[in-house]
């Protein structure tokens, strides 16, 4: 049998990563204060994380002005669904198999 | 790769993240209690008005009323929906402070975008009629597209307000076969059911 551990997604390994995509696979849009606000984090340490997300295209960023405060908000593309599924999938065959 | 146990940890830590990032959780209960009461005392004074010394439970024959009565009546729903809602913002900006989050995001955002939908195309729709002179489907209206908008609105909210969504719209549908009752229903369906439903909230959630 394949080695469940190859599936796993090497981006969404880092918690934060991963509970940031679960919050846009449930929500269609998010802003940045408010996931801020759910993952209980800074501003850098969230920057970082959408940064990385970002670059692999699992999220798409959609920058404006809200009474001239900049809003970002963000969704998650079909690749960074997939991807999010994928890595479920694996990890819950892993803790399968250990049972 | 990392321990299984912290692959655990990932997955349940996600669990309670997606329930939160969708559920406004800073509503309490209190403000349905309240509401509730609210509606109670506007539903005696419009009994007062218009169907007083009769009991509350006799048939109203009389379904015209002059202007100046109508504009009473209209005062006093205004001055409940007033209070409601400004009893429901003030609780809730109060229980998000003491959860340190903000009232106003993503989920408070979407949740008045789902309520508002059907409660302005209910409230267009009653004015239309009340302009045609239909008096008699205003309560039973009120109460069908509340009930609806409580259950579009669920999603983003605890369960016991689809709940309350439906039982809405069963006494609002009774309402509609029982006309000349309404304003007993109006009173039953947002006094009673608010303070019923608040209460199982307030009972369950913020204690």
């Amino acid at each position: 049998m394949k080695n469940p551990f190859e599936n796993l997604d090497r981006i969404l390994e880092h918690r934060a990563r991963l509970q940031i995509m679960s919050v846009l696979v449930t929500n269609e849009a998010y802003d940045f204060n408010s996931l801020k606000e759910i993952l209980q984090t800074t501003d850098g340490n969230l920057a970082t994380h959408m940064k990385a997300l970002e670059k692999e295209k699992y999220v798409s960023v959609n920058k404006s002005f809200v009474d001239r405060k900049p809003n970002t908000r963000y969704k998650a593309t079909e690749k960074g669904k997939t991807s999010f599924k994928k890595h479920l999938d694996a990890l819950e065959t892993i803790l399968k198999q250990r049972k | 790769m990392k321990p299984i146990e912290q692959y655990e940890q990932d997955l349940s830590s996600i669990r309670t993240i997606m329930e939160r990032s969708v559920k406004f959780i800073s509503l309490s209960g209190l403000s349905g209690i309240l509401a509730g009461i609210y509606a109670l005392i506007g539903s005696a004074a419009a009994y007062a008005l218009i169907q007083y010394p009769l009991s509350i439970t006799s048939y109203r024959q009389e379904s015209v009323q002059p202007p100046s009565v109508i504009i009473k009546l209209i005062g006093i729903a205004l001055v409940v929906l007033a209070a409601s809602l400004l009893t429901g913002f003030w609780l809730s900006y109060r229980k998000a402070n003491v959860h340190g989050t903000r009232v106003w995001n993503e989920t408070s955002k979407r949740l008045v975008i789902n309520l508002s939908i059907p409660l302005l195309t209910g409230g267009i729709f009653i004015l239309i009629l009340l302009s045609n002179g239909h008096y008699g489907v205003v309560a039973p209206a009120c109460l069908i597209f509340y009930g609806l908008a409580l259950i579009n609105a669920s999603a983003n909210l605890y369960e016991e307000v689809r709940y309350l969504g439906y039982s809405e719209i069963v006494l609002g549908l009774i309402c509609a076969a029982l006309q000349g009752y309404g304003l007993l229903f109006w009173a039953i369906g947002f006094g009673v059911l608010h303070i019923f439903y608040g209460a199982l909230m307030y009972h369950k959630y913020d204690r």
